[in-house]
């Protein structure tokens, strides 16, 4: 390539650092990470499906009171956080450092509490005998814990690491060691979080209610 | 041409009040999805309820909270279609598979 041409491409429309996408590298990067985690959770939630409908008697352990109260209390966490998550980072573009430093602080707690919730939840199934391997309810559907304990694992694993990254990202933004970008970004991570609950929460808590 | 870009990014990329409206929406719709399973709505009926509320509510969070419905054209372009056809692709190959075991006669 010559120089004229190098010259050419670099003082196009892309300038050398903007892409026809007009995002910046961060949030290219975080929307790559989400499409390959969206297809991670897509192949889980489909093996799910898979599983639930080729087994008869799949067990269908939940009540409305307390296992979808719970659950729905759940959602409702994860919806508020991302609620304070998206005025976190309107905050940080107009420059209003404390303001989204606060939102960022309740979106983390928001975080903490839905891991706790969920943590009781396992605490309360383990103790009734589910384990990745069996259930008390039917033992021809084994299934029932790997797939229940699999899915919400790995969310929470999602969530847990979602509330440390916005815990450095919150520092860090207060010091002004970092922009309103990066606040964006992991804004986008934590949405995401939170659009993978809205099909676990269906899926595995809805559609597994007792029948009458 | 930088100037220009955060500029752009910066403009109408929504507010308190539009975020707010669409926080009620997905809350309205999880209410609506709690309900049908109090009801013992039919299950096939359910599963297809669910789903498609399922898609609304990730449709609001990735346009809204997400900020696709900002962005341009080409990003929601490279997200959105190769997630769709590869969750289609999974269910074209699993699900009638795994219908069919469960129309096996038992021995």
């Amino acid at each position: 390539m010559s120089e004229a041409e190098l010259e050419g491409i670099l003082e196009s429309p892309w300038s050398g650092g903007v892409s026809p996408l007009a995002v910046n590298s961060k949030t290219l990067g975080m929307w790559l990470l989400i499409i390959s985690d969206s297809l991670t959770f897509s192949a889980l939630l489909i093996s799910y499906a898979y599983v639930r409908l080729s087994t008869p008697n799949w067990p269908r352990p939940f009540d409305i009171w307390p296992e979808i109260a719970k659950s729905s209390v759940m959602t409702f966490v994860l919806l508020s956080s991302s609620l304070t998550m998206v005025l976190a980072a309107t905050a940080a573009r107009s420059g209003n450092v404390q303001k989204a430093v606060n939102f960022l602080l309740a979106t983390i707690t928001f975080g903490v509490a839905f891991v706790l919730i969920h943590a009781t939840e396992w605490i309360t199934l383990i103790h009734e005998g589910v384990t990745p391997w069996k259930n008390p309810w039917n033992k021809s559907a084994p299934l029932f814990g790997g797939a229940f304990f699999g899915l919400t694992g790995l969310h929470m694993l999602h969530v847990t690491i979602g509330v440390v990254y916005l815990a450095v990202i919150c520092w860090g933004f207060n010091k002004r060691k970092w922009t309103a970008e990066h606040v964006e970004v992991s804004g986008l991570y934590w949405h995401f979080v939170d659009l993978v609950w809205m099909f676990i929460f269906p899926l595995l808590y809805l559609l597994n209610v007792t029948p009458k | 041409m930088h100037a220009n870009f955060a500029l752009d990014r910066n403009h109408s990329r929504g507010n308190t009040k539009l975020f707010l409206t669409v926080w009620v929406w997905l809350l309205l719709i999880t209410a609506g999805e709690i309900f049908l399973v109090h009801e013992r709505v039919e299950v096939h009926l359910m599963i297809t309820i669910l789903l498609g509320l399922s898609l609304i509510k990730s449709a609001l969070i990735m346009a809204y909270f997400m900020h696709l419905r900002f962005e341009r054209l080409g990003l929601f372009l490279m997200v959105v279609p190769v997630i769709v056809f590869c969750a289609c692709l999974m269910m074209i190959v699993f699900f009638p598979d795994s219908l069919h075991l469960t129309h096996l006669p038992q021995y």
